[in-house]
């Protein structure tokens, strides 16, 4: 048995998860459309290849990878491209975005989809191939998985499978791991295998007993040296350093990655895709998404990617007086700005919300400095310090008491007695000051230019007396009769310098011209 | 008596020598304040400020001569941050100065366009692609807003386009501005 370490803080909001797991995984029918996002994942939006009109097949690439970290995008399911265009999304802005719309043709027509062997394979090639099969991160960030697997020389010691899905309500990985567990398996070998790692380690919470024993039947099948760890369940447990923390007992450095101390993490939902991926040949077409809350009938769905949220929370049967869907869990989802959003890679959970499940927040009262925000900060920050600093706009005290350590996990506002949206708070802190480091960058990219630009018209300035100076010397040396050869200084105005003078010139007559 | 004035002489001697090379060797290029001015100007290179770009209105105020309110695109910001800087008041924009608009980037018709140069020579940042009697077009991720083209354009066809938020460069808004009802 492995010893356990701990990390600071953390609360014990009520699970509620047991709604969502008396049923098994259902799959979601076909919906009358799908809504593909083109950026669903962390970074540069895929380019679309598709226009509409066109007629697509199951698994064919819409959305080529755009940039270093991106991620390709698929057609669900066979069907015609409708339009191309913005779309509402999920996302805490309400603002749309590039969405292709697919009518499916309800004969799922695959695209040709070989597997490949991962062992005759070296690691950029299988890095590639699942940036093309669009595998990302599904606990929730959806980063790209290709680019966690870059470890450049970095030693790999720990791999570890995040398994612990702290957040309430959400079920999708442990029923995954219930129903799909050989399968994780596989593919928690095939990413050991891809950053050469000493050790596999699986994390869950101990509030999932079916999902271990499921998982330690399975590695005990495959005879794979992995270990399953039964972790206890303190939200947020699945926090990737929280997790680290509480398996190896190392802590991730602020400001560095836990690649930077030979660990890494992945999801196991991550896992199984890599493995549809590599063994199948399949690009990340469809997501366990749990579907719970103010519903008659709570459970996991299979749901294609682009499945319209409102159509796959009728499957569940909303009550009449649900006021309200949240995308992830009750800490750190967000709500949804409308319901016609569709599922998107990162959506685990979809959660129905009432007056009577999720009452309004009593309004915020002034911070009493009673720190019991810092005794369940996860990331051993001063959230009420922190605070103070994001209310009065002095964010360059807000980086110096590591804002960006803060993982936004909600758990300093759910014990707040004020009932100060602390996170509200530090997340428009962190945006403020994303934003304000774009804007320096732009100034000095400008002053830059600015100084080049000033630099460029002093020496054309400096050329045309030059160039002046040249004629005068050349035509007195002809009055005076010699023949003297020209000298190479002569030749300083090169070509293409006079062309843009004779250029410029003519600019200048038409300018006139037109005035005129 | 006397060899305790040659020791001091001496070290005086010394010590100035060593000062000397000090402010020979570590001697500051230009002026640091002006730079430290110039960091907090948003480098639009308008002119609004009635100075012929960013760092001649830097130089002004490090020299005592321009007031820290004349910068409409740094905002209300970045009088703060100046005044920080200096160890002065905070002092609200003047009745001469223009008020702050909401950040934009020229747009060129291209259509009307003749292909003029003016505006790629009134440009302070080389921000317009074009040639004599070609179509001109704004490299938009370079253009400062800084309205100095439109000005000279023969056949108007430069408009300035506020910049519309997206879903990239959207910003989580301060939570007391945040609890608008849903319904």
């Amino acid at each position: 048995m492995r010893a356990l370490h701990h990390f600071h803080g953390g609360i014990h909001p009520p699970s509620n998860k047991t709604q969502s797991t008396l049923l098994g995984i259902a799959s979601a029918p076909l919906p009358s459309r799908l809504i593909v996002p083109f950026h669903q994942h962390a970074g540069e939006t895929a380019k679309p290849l598709v226009h509409a009109g066109d007629k697509v097949l199951k698994g064919q690439l819409i959305g080529m990878p755009d940039g270093f970290i991106s991620s390709a995008v698929h057609a669900p399911t066979s069907g015609t491209v409708s339009a191309i265009g913005m779309h509402p999304v999920a996302h805490p802005s309400g603002l749309p975005n590039l969405c292709a719309t697919l009518i499916p043709d309800g004969r799922e027509q695959w695209e040709q989809h070989k597997a490949a062997d991962y062992r005759t394979l070296n690691a950029s090639e299988l890095q590639q191939q699942l940036r093309m099969k669009g595998v990302v991160g599904l606990g929730g960030a959806a980063f790209p998985t290709d680019i966690k697997l870059r470890i450049g020389k970095q030693k790999i010691n720990t791999l570890i499978l995040n398994a612990a899905e702290c957040e309430p309500y959400i079920t999708c990985d442990d029923m995954l791991m219930r129903e799909r567990a050989s399968e994780i398996i596989k593919g928690a070998e095939m990413l050991r295998y891809m950053v050469d790692a000493a050790e596999v380690l699986i994390g869950i919470e101990d509030n999932k007993p079916e999902a271990i024993a499921a998982i330690q039947q399975a590695v005990k099948d495959s005879r794979m040296p992995f270990e399953v760890v039964a972790i206890p369940t303190i939200y947020p447990g699945g926090g990737a350093k929280q997790l680290i923390r509480v398996l190896t007992g190392l802590e991730v450095p602020s400001g560095t990655l836990p690649l930077d101390i030979g660990v890494q993490c992945f999801n196991v939902a991550t896992a199984y895709s890599v493995y549809r991926a590599l063994a199948h040949g399949e690009p990340l077409l469809s997501r366990i998404v749990t579907v719970t809350g103010n519903v008659r009938k709570a459970r996991n769905y299979e749901a294609l990617i682009g499945t319209p949220i409102d159509e796959l929370v009728a499957l569940s049967e909303t009550l009449p007086d649900s006021n309200g869907y949240i995308m992830g869990g009750p800490m750190m989802g967000l709500p949804l700005p409308e319901v016609r959003v569709p599922v998107v890679k990162a959506t685990n959970c979809v959660i129905v919300a009432s007056e009577k499940l999720f009452p309004a927040p009593p309004p915020a009262m002034p911070c009493i400095r009673c720190t019991r925000c810092v005794e369940v900060c996860p990331a051993e920050l001063q959230p009420q310090d922190l605070y103070w600093f994001a209310r009065s706009r002095e964010f360059g005290k807000a980086q110096a008491y590591s804002l960006f350590d803060c993982i936004e996990c909600g758990a300093c506002s759910y014990v707040c007695p004020s009932h100060i949206p602390l996170v509200q708070y530090f997340r428009f802190a962190k945006s403020e000051i994303h934003a304000r480091e774009k804007e320096k960058q732009a100034a000095d990219s400008a002053r830059e230019r600015h100084e080049f630009h000033m630099y460029r018209i002093e020496r054309e300035k400096r050329e045309k007396a030059e160039k002046l100076a040249a004629k005068e010397r050349a035509s007195q040396a002809a009055k005076s009769g010699g023949t003297e050869p020209q000298s190479a200084q002569q030749h300083v105005p090169s070509d293409i310098e006079t062309r843009r003078e004779h250029i410029r010139e003519i600019a200048q007559s038409h300018v006139e011209h037109t005035k005129e | 008596m006397l060899s305790a004035l040659l020791v001091m002489s001496e070290v005086a001697i010394v010590l100035g020598a060593v000062l000397g090379f000090a402010a020979i060797k570590f001697r500051a290029e230009g002026n640091p304040l002006v730079d430290k001015i110039d960091a907090i100007l948003p480098q639009t290179q308008c002119g609004q400020c009635s100075y012929p770009g960013c760092k001649p209105y830097a130089t002004a105020i490090a020299a005592g001569e321009a007031d820290i309110n004349r910068c409409p695109p740094g905002g209300e910001e970045g009088i703060q941050k100046l005044a920080d800087l200096l160890g002065v008041d905070f002092k609200p924009f003047g009745d001469d100065t223009a008020a702050p608009k909401p950040k934009s980037v020229a747009y060129i018709d291209e259509s009307t366009c003749i292909g003029c140069t003016l505006c790629i020579q009134a440009c302070p940042v080389d921000a317009i692609a074009g040639a004599a009697k070609q179509m001109h077009t704004i490299i938009t991720a370079e253009c400062t807003g800084c309205e100095l083209c439109v000005a000279p354009c023969p056949v108007d066809c430069i408009s300035m386009v506020v910049i519309e938020e997206k879903i990239t460069s959207w910003k989580w808004k301060y939570p007391a501005y945040a609890l608008t009802p849903t319904h």
